[in-house]
């Protein structure tokens, strides 16, 4: 099995689509002959020829707008909005009309497409070429939206987001694009959505986490092990629709939440677990769940380094729950 | 089977817009652009001396940050090399009361105008100088002194704000003039349709400036727009629209000063495209070989705005031979005098991370800084003045 860069990860999945079905098309702003701002479409060009590949003109909302079209009209658009802080002008398209398309239509028109787009920080982009924004989205019904966080999930969550019937957003964490690497299978190959992966078997403490901060909650469970805690860590890799079941499942086995991601804390998507853990299994809780996120602030530049959790802050938590 | 319903399909006609190959062609002087360039007389031998100077200053300026950039002392820079004579025929052709709303490469334009080198160096280092307290990402300028605001980096944005504003100077009856900027890319934008139109039916005094430079990041002009040129998309809205040779900075302050004078008579908007070439890539972090050709590079080369403007001021005696070098010179002394003061300057202060999220810092937020604080303290992260806020 070749090792691939989770960047290089999502080029082969979308190299494993358009070479298996005609009608996977991959457009957005720079993607033809430059292969992306980060080389996700290298090479695309070249091999599928500018009708399959192309790049737009600087137009979010028209990406999005002209990708449910083609859908509607027998083409499986993918669609990349260049960083995830630029997907707004599209707002309208995605929860106003991707996302209604099937309900308002009792199921007569569908758009099958998949945005991908880079999220998150750490590589000093500022407030406009960082944000995690999955709490927006997820906020909408008739979306599905997915965050990988290893090269083989990359794939395997892309082609499966690809083959999906309904809109799918998918969020790369460009933190990890080349700094992850890892085994990835040849050809063809699906991931589930709307499945967890378990990161680390552990006992005392169970740790929800997704996309870039998944070897962040690592490296804190290890540090954690030297401490004599053992940790459980869930990858929720599709946050919508969430596999309830087997985060339900994984918070009971400890009893002792910690929750982590970037995006700020009020109404972000630790909430959501946090409710779900209140209402169905207060019961085997054995301390108050803790949640380790970015400030509820526009995301910083030159302290972004403080703003997004580490694995200090995540330790803290870990420990804060563990004693409790 | 679904598969063999789409043969090999060609959405691309040749030579239709997205024949990224079209080269972006040198300026052909319309009758409209030379028409409102000669009704401005041509500037006195020292207004000439200090657009050159402006136009050294901003190419200094970019050498400086590149070496910067590649010394890691700053994390990006997007130059403006071959744009010289667009923004500072531009910034110059404005009032200080006027606003200039800028695009992204306006840095240039803002120097011009009178922003502080200060303010420029100290936002590049995004340090404790930084009037937007090092928040912004590098290229990101903003002076008020000079009306030049705060923008952020999604495009096209700041096009219906340039509106806005001077509907207000309209309505508060100012007699200021709102000069948005915004690249070749930008005119598929949201908000450059939006601004135009409304900017057209209110009848505000703004002026478009489109510099476009030929490309936008990797994608052409010509796979911008299946129209001729920018400039005729104003008819559409129903306002003049000019295309102005970007390289010749005496042309782009004519006509800009031409248009601008016209929303300063109550006569509304104009749109004029600043027809010029980024030489360099998009950002210090972009490879413009991977998608455009050298040829069209060097044929731009030939028509370098400084060289242009140098050798005519040589050839009407304006300038001496020499003196270009002693210009440069001294703005480098400037320059560098002022990177070193800003090398010394600490970083933001932890509390601005919590600051300015609104007028006050509310008590959630005072909570989150406090937690966070107390283990930056401990770790030893923490500076004089981050302390805790009182809750
Ligand atoms: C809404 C939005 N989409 C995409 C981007 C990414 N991006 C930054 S600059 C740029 C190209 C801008 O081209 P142009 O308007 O011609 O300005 P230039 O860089 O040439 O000065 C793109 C696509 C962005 N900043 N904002
Ligand atoms: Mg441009």
């Amino acid at each position: 099995m070749p090792t691939l860069t989770l960047v290089q990860a999502v080029n082969d999945a979308l190299k494993t689509a358009m070479r298996r079905d005609p009608t996977v098309i991959h457009f957005g702003e720079d993607v033809g002959p430059k292969g992306g701002v980060f080389l996700a479409s290298d090479g695309l060009t070249k091999e599928f020829g500018k009708a399959r590949n192309f790049d737009t003109p600087l137009s979010e909302d028209g990406i999005i707008g002209t990708a449910i079209g083609m859908a509607m009209n027998g083409l499986k658009p993918v669609a990349e909005i260049q960083f995830q802080d630029f997907i707004f002008p599209a707002f309208d398209q995605i929860v106003s009309e991707a996302a209604k398309l099937r309900y308002r239509s009792g199921g007569q028109y569908t758009a099958p497409m998949v945005i991908r787009t880079p999220y998150g920080g750490g590589i000093r982009g500022g407030l406009y070429h960082s944000q995690s924004g999955e709490a927006y989205f997820c906020h909408t019904p008739g979306l599905k939206v997915v965050v990988p966080s290893t090269p083989e999930d990359a794939k395997g969550l892309l082609l499966a987001s690809i083959e999906d019937p309904d809109p799918v957003l998918f969020l790369e964490p460009k933190a990890l694009y080349r700094q992850v690497k890892g085994e990835v299978p040849e050809g063809f190959y699906t991931t589930p959505l709307s499945t967890l992966r378990t990161v680390r078997t552990g006992k005392d403490v169970t740790v929800f986490c997704y996309g870039a901060m998944v070897p962040v909650c690592s490296k804190a469970a290890e540090q954690a092990a030297e401490k004599g805690i053992d940790c459980l860590i869930v990858d929720l890799r599709t946050l919508l629709p969430l596999d309830e079941e087997g985060v339900l499942e994984a918070a009971r086995q400890t009893g002792r939440v910690v929750i982590v991601h970037e995006a700020p804390r009020f109404c972000g998507f630790g909430a959501e677990i946090s409710a779900m853990i209140a209402e169905n299994i207060i019961e085997y809780m054995e301390a108050p769940v803790a949640r380790v996120t970015g400030f509820d602030t526009p995301f910083p530049n030159t302290l972004e380094h403080h703003y997004m959790p580490d694995a200090r802050r995540v330790l803290d938590a870990i420990e804060h729950v563990a004693k409790f | 089977m679904r598969a063999s319903r789409w043969p090999t399909v060609d959405l691309a006609p040749d030579g239709g817009p997205w024949d990224g190959m079209i080269p972006h062609s040198m300026p052909t002087h319309s009758e409209s652009s030379q028409a409102v360039a000669s009704r401005s007389a041509t500037p006195s031998p020292e207004v000439q001396r200090s657009l050159l100077v402006d136009m050294l200053r901003v190419r200094c300026v970019d050498q400086r940050m590149l070496k910067l950039q590649r010394a890691g002392r700053i994390g990006f820079v997007g130059t403006a090399l071959g744009l010289e004579a667009a923004l500072v025929g531009a910034g110059r052709a404005l009032e200080p009361r006027d606003w200039l709303w800028s695009g992204l490469r306006e840095g240039g334009a803002a120097l011009a105008r009178g922003m502080p080198l200060a303010d420029y160096i100290a936002q590049m280092y995004c340090n404790a100088n930084d009037t937007a307290k090092g928040r912004q990402m590098c290229n990101h300028f903003q002076h008020k002194g000079t009306n030049y605001p705060s923008w952020s980096s999604v495009i096209g944005t700041q096009v219906p704000h340039g509106v806005g504003a001077a509907y207000a100077t309209k309505l508060r009856g100012g007699g200021e003039v709102h000069s948005i900027h915004f690249g070749d890319g930008a005119t598929s934008s949201n908000g450059f349709h939006s601004g135009l139109n409304l900017a057209a039916v209110w009848k505000v005094p703004a002026v478009f400036v489109c510099v476009d430079n030929g490309w936008a990041i990797s994608v052409p002009s010509s796979a911008q727009t299946a129209a001729a040129g920018f400039a005729a998309k104003a008819e559409a809205y129903g306002i003049p629209g000019v295309t102005l040779d970007g390289n010749d900075v005496l042309a782009v302050l004519g006509g800009v000063s031409a248009a601008v004078a016209r929303a300063r008579r109550g006569e509304g908007p104009t749109l004029v495209v600043l027809k010029t070439y980024r030489m360099l890539g998009h950002s210090s972090s972009d490879d413009p070989t991977k998608y455009r050709d050298q040829a069209e590079v060097d044929a731009w080369a030939k028509r370098d705005p400084v060289e242009l403007f140098e050798a005519l001021l040589l050839s009407q005696g304006v300038l001496q031979a020499g003196e270009r070098a002693a210009m440069e010179a001294r703005l480098f002394a400037e320059l560098d005098l002022e990177i070193h003061t800003q090398e010394a300057a600490p970083p933001m202060a932890l509390r601005t991370l919590v600051e300015d999220v609104y007028a006050d810092v509310p008590r959630h937020l005072r909570q989150q800084y406090n937690r966070f604080i107390t283990v930056a303290e401990r770790l030893g992260h923490a500076q004089k003045g981050d302390g805790a806020f009182p809750l």
